[in-house]
This record gives structure tokens, sequence and C-alpha cells, in this order.
């Protein structure tokens, strides 16, 4: 007569309820710094299922790349650009098309929802997701670079239209400060620079 | 994959005893020291005046383009350490498609540097 | 009921009073090792300054941190008006907290690890990556313009310096072969990864004095220019775990210093005196030289200003650390080196 705790059906339902509280407080809490807050306590729970499915690389890079540095982003902007709480809610028109856009999306959810069919493979798929012997970082390193290779160039290429997007819309130009030239410092010749005088003593060094 | 989750149940448990640690440190001071609150204590230092105004300064550009250039250099991260650990596995065509995607990087990496986003901050 | 109760005990409680026992004998000597770091360090730049440090609490001054954590505790905790209060005492307790938490995986010794898990340097870079949170939290709820100037300054260097320890950390893990931090110190064998990979160990030596906001890259906690920064607001306690916090962190940081390039655990020769020393000793030595490296840079280099600070990170590190991972990558691939090569890891 054995008791087994299953620990971890209890350990998803914890991450997946706080998941989805702290989801619906980003969307409702008043202060936007807290919903900041609040996605950021979702995204450890998401990264928590994905320890639970086995998916270790995954939860890691969310926690990596998600809350270390999207979430910076987005705290750096909310927290200097001063949000003004709207007094009586949207205006007639926008409250319009809102509704309309809310509409559609869940249209689009629901069919989705409907439509849904997993694929033949899936079953297999969970029951052997990695081969004899490596890790799952391993697994997907060996598959990533090799057999997705298009989609991992598509990916840098993605990168690199964010790159140049944040620069044209955010630099402005900047010829007012000057700055340190370092390598000009560095690479100054002492012999055009400095001079070597002998001083007599009491009389001093004059200036041509 | 239960001897995979095995291992993650300690870092669950310290997580516990780290912030039941800390709190528990910030409450020992709470009730042990003195409360004696003034308008003077409690209000922001700033060099023995009153404060001047707001404490939202201007929006500046720099810290938003600072992050947004991490938030790239990340996720090449990202990617590297994959690969870094199956480098054995991919030979020469792994090589050079992380040859590649490193390229691609450094051309916007490069076109950052011109443009002078890194300048200043 | 009473089998009902040893099934119970047998399978769930007496392993779990195991892992509490493991993290008990880990977390209260790190304590005291963080506490007694900032005595260490108060002497050792004292003599460097060619004056005595603390010496009059206790025989040497040893009892000074004691003192000192008594001190604080006894001091009232100001909370400042218009700051959200809760943000505000989190804020140092996310902080020490993350500090504390990174040590799960670090291992101390040969099978000496709590939790060893498989992406045990991944984790590592997570927490590192978390620890900008703590001052960003403490800038803005301080409500302060100081505060929050400095905690932003001292965000987007962290942010920065983050980027080069990661590919150094990629150029580490292309000679190793797997995330899991015993592999890492277990494929060092043969030779310490300092010697193959010296111009990485220096740039990450650097980028983690950036990362942990330690002099000479303090700027935007140093007292004369922002009147200690995010901190500025902070009294008693919450100042004191922002203080153990970052002094963790420094110890956490060399014990990934030690793991990556200094070879953790294992003794430098493999001679049988060598041996005989057991590896918590190895490891604690080579942890406590970078920390006296953190301190003699400290006591020995003036303040880089935050431009140049930040010049360095972009337009210095980062294209030499990628630099460095393609030469490594090519030599790797070219002499067809494996890390089987130094012992059975994986490859």
């Amino acid at each position: 007569m054995t008791f087994q705790i299953p620990i971890a059906l209890i350990t998803f339902y914890a991450f997946a309820s706080i998941l989805i509280a702290s989801a619906v407080m980003v969307i409702s809490a008043k202060n936007p710094v807290h919903s900041v807050l609040y996605l950021i306590l979702s995204f450890f729970n998401a990264a928590g299922i994905f320890i639970l499915l086995g998916a270790e690389l995954i939860s890691m890079t969310l926690i990596i790349v998600y809350v270390g540095a999207v979430a910076v982003l987005f705290l750096f902007v909310v927290m200097m650009v001063d949000f003004k709480a709207p007094g009586e809610g949207l205006s007639g028109s926008l409250k319009i098309v809102a509704g309309l856009i809310g509409s559609v999306l869940i249209c689009e959810t629901t069919f989705l929802f409907c439509t849904w069919q997993s694929s033949p493979f899936a079953k297999e798929g969970l029951t052997n997701p990695m081969p004899e012997g490596r890790t799952n970082a391993h697994s997907l390193g060996d598959i990533l670079y090799t057999d997705y290779f298009l989609l991992f160039q598509v990916s840098g290429l993605i990168l690199l239209v964010a790159i140049i997007g944040a620069i044209t819309l955010t630099l402005r130009d900047r010829t007012r400060s000057r700055t340190q030239v370092i390598s000009e410092q560095v690479g100054r010749d002492p012999k055009e620079t400095v001079v070597m005088v002998k001083v007599k003593s009491g009389q001093g060094v004059s200036h041509d | 994959m239960d001897a995979l989750l095995i291992e993650y149940l300690p870092i669950l448990i310290f997580l516990g005893v780290a912030i039941s640690l800390s709190i528990a440190m910030v409450g020992i001071a709470y009730f042990r020291s003195t409360s004696a609150p003034s308008d003077i204590k409690l209000s922001a230092y700033e060099c023995g005046f009153a404060a001047f105004d707001d404490t939202r300064f201007k929006f500046d550009v720099r810290f938003y383009l600072v992050a947004i250039l991490f938030i790239i250099f990340d996720l090449e991260i990202a990617f590297l350490f994959p690969w870094a650990i199956s480098f054995h596995k991919i030979g020469w065509f792994g090589y050079t498609s992380m040859m590649l995607f490193l390229g691609i990087l450094t051309v916007g990496f490069i076109y950052e540097w011109k443009k002078g986003a890194l300048e200043w901050e | 009921m009473t089998e009902l109760f040893m099934g119970l005990w047998s399978s769930y409680g007496f392993p779990l009073l195991i892992i509490l026992f493991k993290i008990m004998a880990l977390v209260l000597p790190l304590i005291i090792c963080v506490a007694y770091l900032t005595y260490f360090e108060r002497k050792v730049i004292g003599y460097m300054q060619l004056r005595l440090g603390p010496n009059t609490v206790g025989p040497f001054g040893l009892f000074q941190p004691f003192a000192d954590a008594i001190k604080l505790m006894h001091k009232e905790i100001i909370l400042p008006t218009a700051a959200s209060s809760f943000i505000f005492i989190m804020a140092p307790i996310l902080t020490f907290t993350l500090s504390l938490v990174a040590w799960a995986v670090i291992p101390v010794g040969a099978g000496l690890v709590i939790s060893n898990v498989n992406v045990g340097v991944l984790y590592l870079f997570a927490i590192s990556s978390l620890g900008v949170y703590g001052i960003i939290m403490a800038g803005w709820a301080s409500n302060s313009k100081y505060a929050f100037l400095g905690a932003l300054r001292s965000a987007a260097q962290m942010i920065s310096y983050e980027v080069s320890i990661g590919v150094v950390i990629a150029c580490v893990l292309l000679c190793v072969g797997s995330l899991n931090l015993t592999d890492v110190v277990m494929a060092q064998k043969k030779i310490w990864f300092v010697i193959p990979l010296m111009p990485m160990f220096v740039v990450f030596i650097i980028s983690i004095l950036a990362e942990t906001n330690r002099a000479p890259f303090d700027l935007p906690e140093a007292e004369a220019e922002l009147v200690a920064g995010y901190n500025v607001e902070y009294s008693s306690m919450t100042f004191a775990l922002f203080f153990l916090g970052e002094y963790a962190n420094m110890i956490l940081m060399s014990a990934l210093t030690t793991i990556l390039f200094l070879g953790g655990w294992l003794p430098p020769f493999q001679c049988s005196f060598f041996s005989m020393i057991p590896g918590v000793v190895w490891f604690a030595a080579k942890v406590a030289f970078v920390l006296f490296i953190f301190l003699w840079v400290r006591a020995t280099f003036p303040r880089y200003r935050y431009d140049q600070l930040m010049r360095l990170g972009w337009k210095v590190f980062l294209p030499l650390t990628l630099l460095w991972l393609v030469i490594t990558a090519t030599v790797i691939k070219l002499t067809g080196w494996t890390a089987s090569m130094s012992t059975g890891v994986l490859s």
C-alpha cells in the first residue's frame, strides 16, 4: 500500500495556475511597471513548465532571452516614459475599432482550436524525444545547424533587420559633443608633442 | 525523464530556502530596530535640499538602443551555445552555417559602429 | 498506518531532509565567506595602502563582520515616501536570493554538487542576466533622481558586459562539448583552459568586474559620483542585503571563473602529493585567488568614466571575443581535436 505523491503533477498545476493568474494581472494591473513584473513572473512559470516537459534548453533560453533581455527593454521603456493613466477610458470610435479587432482575434483563435489536428508523428515524438545518450541540448544542436540550415540563416537575417530598424528609427544625429578618440591619443608621437629642455637654475624657460 | 526532473527539485527547494532566509533577515531587522519616521527622513536625498521636481527625467533613447542591441546579441549567444556543444557532430557544414550566421550579424555590427550607435554609451 | 508513514518518510521525507542538509552545508559556509570577504577586502586594501585594516574588534579584527551585522540590524529601516514599498523591499531580497540560488549547480568537488543539471552553464548565465532586475527595481522604487539614473546606468553597463561573457563561455564550451559544469571541469584534466584560452581568461575577468559593478567599473555606485547610486535610499538590513548580495555575486563569479578556466577542483599536476589534498580545498584556494585579483584591482586602478566603460564593452570586447571564437572553432576543426581526447566526456 504505497502512497505516491505525484510531485511533477502538483508542480505542473502550481506553475500553470500562477502562469494564468499572472497573465491576467498583466492586462489588468493599473501600474504599467507592475504589469511588466507580472509578465516576468509568467515567463518564469512558463520556463518551469518547459522543464517539466524535459525541454531544458528552451527553458533556460526563455529565461536568458525573454526575462534577461526583452523584459529589461520593456522595463526601461515603461520606467522612463511617463504613462498617464487614461481618465475615462477610450473614446467612442476607438472603442468600436478595439471591439472589432478583439472579435476578429477571438474568431480566428476559435477557428484554429476547432480545426486543430495533431501530426501522426506526435505520439512517437513525445515518447521518444531524444536519441540515446544525447541530452536535450545536444539533440537540438545536432540538427539545428544542419537540417534546419535555411531557417537558421533566416533567423540571422531577421536579427540583422532588427538591428537596422532599431538604429534607423531611433538614432538622431549627434555632431554636437566631442568624444575621446582613443586611437589618436594613443597613437600620438612623443617626438612631436614633448620637448626636453635643459633648464639652468634660476633662469626658467622662455616661450618662442 | 524522471532522472532529469529529479535533478531540478533541489533547485526549487534551494529557491525556497534562499527567499525565506532573505525575508528572515529583513524581518529580524524590522523587529529589532527602532522606528521613528519623520518627514525629513522620509523625503528623497538631494544633498540637503528639498526635491526640485518630478523624478521622471527626459527619456534617453540611448538606453533603449543599448537594450535592443543587447537583445540581438543575446539571441546570437543563445544560438552559439547549442552549436558549441554539438560542434563535433555537425562537421564542416555546421561550422560554415554558424560562420555565415556570425557573418550576417557582423555586417549588422559594422553598420551599428559606422552609424555611431555605439558612441557615448 | 505506520507503514504508510514509514513509506512516505523513506521515499519523500528522508530524501528531502538530505537535500535540505546539503543546501545548509553549502549556504552556511557561503554566508560566513561573504561576511569575511568584507573583512578580507578591508584588510587587503588597507595593507596595499600601507595601513592596517580593521584590527580592534576581536583578535586581528576578526569579529568585525559580526559587529557590522549587529550594527546594521539595529538601524532603522527607512521607507521613503512615494516609493512603491513592496518593490522597494523586494529588490534587495531578489538580489540576495539570486546570488544564493545560483550556487545550486556549482560543483565544489568531485560529485559534490547539489543539483547536477545538464544545462548548468546556461542556468548560471540566466542567473547573471537576472541580476539586472534587483538594481532596476531598487532604482525605480526609490523615487529619487540619483537612484534612478544610477540604476539605469548600472543596468546598461551590466547588460553590455553580459554579451562578452556569453561569447567567452561559448569559446570554452567549444573545447568541452557539454553544458554540464562537472563535464566542464573534467575536460580540463590534461590542461586547464586558462592556458590555451588565455586572452579569453583576461576578457572574462575584466567582464565579471564590470558585471558585478566592482572597481574600476563602479561608477554607478561610487560615493563621490552618484551618491552611491541605486542604493542611496536604503538603510539597515536592506542595504546590508544589497551589500551581501554584491559580495556573494563576486564569489559566484570567481567560482565560475575557476570552473571555466582554472580547472575547478582539479590539482595542477597529477602527482600523489597533490591528489591527497581534497578537491574542495583546491576549489576554495582557486576561488580565493580570483577574489584576491578582484580586491587587488580595486586597490590599484582609477575609475573608468561611463562612456569609456561602454566603449570597452561594445567596441573592444565584443569584436575580440567573436574573433577568438572563430579562431578557436577553426583550430579545433582543422586539428581534429575532440574533447574526448582529454577525458571521457561526451563529444
